[in-house]
């Protein structure tokens, strides 16, 4: 009756069981930058010792705690819910605590900074507050018409389903942070504020869809998209950011969804 | 130093401080003061559900759900309270519904309901399907729905501010509740917010362990503001650990993943759950499980080279179920430990998860000084406070709910309490404990670092009062925790700076969990008894004779300014459950 587990006992699970830590060495460069002490950003160097199965959160937690107390970046949750602490890995923007440093080369020195695109105000924290405004601005929030019914309202499953994937959003600022458009222009709304109007528009109980779309119609609104595809190779919920803009697209000109 | 004036100050804005300041800025003028941004805060972790007996799928009734609320927490919960809970629980789903959170459906476009551990039909015959859920993620949407509607109203935000303190004022010998006093992030500067009335709703306290699904924010700083002030903590030795986290790394693994049929095995593929509880196996709540594991671990049953955990097999399992109704959780377990949850089974231990006890209040929210009087003016909501709905253990999903409901409840009461009160005198020198503490660390020259101080509680934590207790582990963790307070007084901080001081908040939250640790700990000792999450060894049963009663716990500075803990007691609540011997 029960399935007998130990038959698929895997390498993969064998490697992961593996309970030596190989710690290796590692450089990380990181981007510096702290008005207090100068109004230069500068790369600093820090070799520590860390096993590769690790993320690049616990190593900057490393550095933080054991080598330099000023060190300073956001975060909270460590496993990729939260949004706080999206940066530049190597050049990608990636959430740290969803990074493993096996996965990025630990044998070249793994570069660090801030997102690019808004304010950077020390180290790895930036202003993240236009980033939440553009949010803010396509009205985030299920708009409805009439009275309410006592029980639930009705969805299907498929209806459901149409706006699942940019549901998943958590605001880490990733995409639009990737996009060439937004740091060219900081009035641009960005990808993640049309990924949380598409949430609404697509969503079967919404019916404030016209008024956003005539926001998104704003010359700072979708038509500023380039479809660089950077947004969707940044997301690290896996959201088809790209396709998103392309279906508001879509229905700001057949005005269906 | 800037004073504020508003009606109602929120601290936290997590699931219940938004569900309150939804409802308070509608009705006063409200400031919500949180050290996250709101999006970030932890009930955005959450997975697998809100329990609330719609009856969708199933046959179900909201005193069946309070039952097994009951239940659950071994008997310590309050039932009048827990009735509530239950009873609100309908509409607080449809709320969140009709604010746009897309739950899963039914066929018939229902909200979708699946079972969770401890939610049985007709008082225990059998699981049944009670929790909502959005996929794995229902936190997430909870958090995302009520943000949203948090900006549809308006609410003000003062985001990336920490509460360190609550002021109390004086009024012809009663305690009223004043203001509270921020540290702003970005400046270091010192912010008093003076306010009628004031919600505390910042969340749990998991942090002291090591082993833990909680976020490194989680560090007890509303707990342990209300402690600083003389206010009482109410059964903090309740800490719930839930069976599965992602071995050593402590990262949550719902108990929908058992819901959904996954199966718990240990090093020779046996389901071990049958052994110990033979109904709801996999599914009893979590005290059981979490034991049940640590049996077979200690029993030479657990997996690994070194035998210290156990599987949580998804196998049996069709990929597209898991798809569909488990995508983050098998992605974590890709992630984190490269496995394939399709085909390897993946390796688990319990982790700290939950903090039963917290800030006593009545099931209006109000605070409360002792056993009766309340605090004017001051709320509580949330994995902070303590009503008790969950009593010694809380039933999965009754979270997310306490959240919604007691969230709701304090923004109301609050509000109102602000329509009819003026604001109280601020005490002289409102900010002077604040401005000493962190001028104190600043300039410190110690030689202890946060970082050590902060492994050796949590390493003695782990080891010493998590899932079995004796009293010869409490008393350990007691003298380390003693050590440790005292080694704290010379902590030193790196940066000296004003700007995003990130090293000196860490510093600052230490010292909240140290003091909570000794609360936990000297309420553990003292509880000689084994009740839901709190199991000692030397004392396996249930003592109702002696010890069905909340512990509340009050920190006293003598004469000579020497800090003790005088522990009391405060009756249960009882309406209509006996007390029986818990079986699942
Ligand atoms: C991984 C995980 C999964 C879970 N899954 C479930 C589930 O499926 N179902 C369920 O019912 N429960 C679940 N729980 C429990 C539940 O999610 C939490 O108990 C609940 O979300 C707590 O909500 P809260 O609003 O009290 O606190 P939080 O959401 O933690 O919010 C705390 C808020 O307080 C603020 N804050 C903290 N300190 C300060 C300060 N000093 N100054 C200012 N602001 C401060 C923070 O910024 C934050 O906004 C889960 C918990 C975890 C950890
Ligand atoms: S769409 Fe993805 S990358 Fe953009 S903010 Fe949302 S989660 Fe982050
Ligand atoms: S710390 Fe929460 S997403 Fe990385």
């Amino acid at each position: 009756m029960s399935t007998p587990t130990l038959d698929k006992h895997s390498a993969a699970l064998d490697a992961a069981e593996n309970t030596a830590s190989h710690a290796i060495k590692v450089t990380f460069r990181i981007r510096r930058f702290n008005p207090e002490v100068s109004e230069e950003a500068s790369w600093q160097d820090f070799e520590l010792d860390i096993d590769p199965k690790e993320r690049v959160l616990d190593a900057l937690h490393k550095i933080k705690w054991e080598q330099d107390g000023t060190l300073t970046f956001r975060r909270s949750c460590a496993h990729g819910i939260c949004g706080s602490d999206a940066m530049r890995i190597n050049g990608k923007n990636r959430l740290a605590c969803k990074t493993l440093i096996k996965d990025i080369n630990p044998q070249k020195p793994i570069t660090v900074e801030a997102i690019k695109g808004l304010t950077v105000l020390k180290d790895l924290v930036v202003d993240m507050e236009p980033f939440f405004q553009a949010y803010r601005d396509v009205m985030p929030f299920l708009i409805t018409k009439g009275n309410e019914p006592t029980r639930e309202r009705l969805q299907t499953a498929e209806d459901r389903e149409r706006f699942d994937d940019t549901t998943k959003c958590i605001l880490c600022a990733a995409c639009t942070s990737s996009c060439p458009v937004f740091w060219n222009d900081g009035q641009y709304f960005g990808p993640a504020a049309i990924v949380n109007a598409h949430r609404f528009i697509f969503d079967s109980r919404d019916e404030g869809g016209e008024q956003r779309l005539e926001i998104l119609n704003d010359k700072d609104g979708v038509w500023r998209c380039r479809t660089t595809f950077n947004c969707t190779d940044a997301c690290p919920r896996g959201i088809e950011v790209t396709k998103a803009i392309q279906e508001v697209k879509r229905a700001l000109i057949t005005r269906r969804f | 130093m800037k004073i504020h004036k508003y009606d109602t100050v929120i601290v936290g804005a997590g699931g219940a401080g938004m569900r309150a300041a939804i409802e308070s800025t509608k009705r006063s003028r409200t400031a919500v003061l949180t050290k996250l941004y709101p999006t970030r805060s932890h009930t955005g972790a959450a997975q697998g559900g809100m329990a609330a007996a719609l009856a969708n799928v199933e046959e179900d009734n909201w005193e069946w759900h309070t039952f097994d609320t009951i239940k659950g927490g071994d008997y310590l919960v309050d039932q009048d309270a827990a009735e509530i809970l239950a009873k609100e629980a309908i509409d607080s789903v449809l709320d969140l519904e009709k604010m746009g959170l897309p739950f899963n459906r039914t066929p018939n476009g229902t909200i979708d309901q699946r079972r969770f551990g401890g939610h049985s039909r007709n008082h225990g015959e059998a699981p049944v399907r009670r929790s909502c859920y959005a996929s794995d993620r229902t936190g997430h949407m909870i958090l995302q729905t009520l943000y949203q509607n948090c900006v549809k109203e308006g609410v003000e935000f003062f985001n990336e501010f920490y509460v360190l303190d609550l002021l109390l004022t004086d009024v012809d010998g009663v305690k009223k509740s004043s203001g509270v006093v921020a540290y702003e992030l970005a400046t270091g500067e010192i912010h008093v917010f003076q306010a009628k009335s004031i919600i505390f709703a910042s969340g749990g306290t998991g942090k002291f362990f090591k082993v833990t699904s909680n976020a490194h924010t989680l560090t007890g700083d509303g707990q342990a503001a209300a402690w600083r002030r003389g206010l009482p903590l109410e059964d903090m030795e309740f800490f719930q650990f839930h069976p599965t986290g992602i071995w050593r790394m402590g990262i949550l693994l719902t108990e929908g993943a058992r819901g959904e049929g996954g199966i718990l095995r240990n090093k020779d593929g046996e389901r071990f759950m049958e052994k110990y509880a033979p109904v709801m196996k996999d599914l009893a709540s979590r005290d059981v499980v979490s034991r049940s594991i640590y049996t077979e671990i200690r029993e030479g049953r657990g997996c690994g080279p070194e035998g210290d955990h156990v599987y949580l097999d998804l196998t049996h399992l069709p990929p597209e179920q898991l798809d569909a109704k488990l995508p983050d959780i098998t992605e974590f377990a890709r992630t984190y430990l490269g496995i394939e949850p399709y085909t390897d089974p993946i390796p688990i231990q319990p982790t700290a998860h939950y903090a039963m006890g917290g800030i006593p209040t009545n099931v209006e929210g109000e605070v409360l000084a002792d056993n009766t009087t309340v605090v004017p003016g001051l709320y509580a909501a949330g994995e902070v406070a303590c009503v008790s709905v969950h009593g010694a253990n809380r039933l999965g999903t009754n979270s997310l709910l306490d959240i919604n409901v007691f969230g709701r409840r304090a923004g109301i009461a609050a509000a109102e309490y602000s329509a009819d009160h003026d604001f109280v005198e601020l005490p002289e020198d409102p900010a002077q404990k604040v401005v000493d503490q962190v001028e104190r660390l600043r300039n410190s020259t110690g030689t202890e670092r946060v970082t050590e101080l902060r492994q050796e509680l949590q390493e003695c934590m782990d080891a010493n009062v998590m899932v079995f207790r004796t009293e010869q582990t409490i008393k350990t963790a007691v003298e380390k925790i003693g050590e440790l307070r005292e080694r704290y007084l010379n902590v030193s901080v790196q940066d000296k700076g004003k700007r995003f001081n990130t090293d000196l908040l860490e510093a600052i939250e230490l010292g909240n969990l140290l003091d909570l640790a000794e609360v936990m700990a000297v309420s553990a000792l003292a509880r000689k008894e084994s009740r839901g999450g709190h199991y000692r060894e030397d004392f396996p049963n249930r003592d109702d004779v002696n010890f069905m009663r909340h512990t509340m716990a009050y920190r006293e500075v003598g004469a000579d300014g020497k800090e003790s803990i005088r522990l009391d007691y405060k009756p249960v609540v009882q309406t209509r459950y006996q007390p029986m011997e818990r079986k699942y």
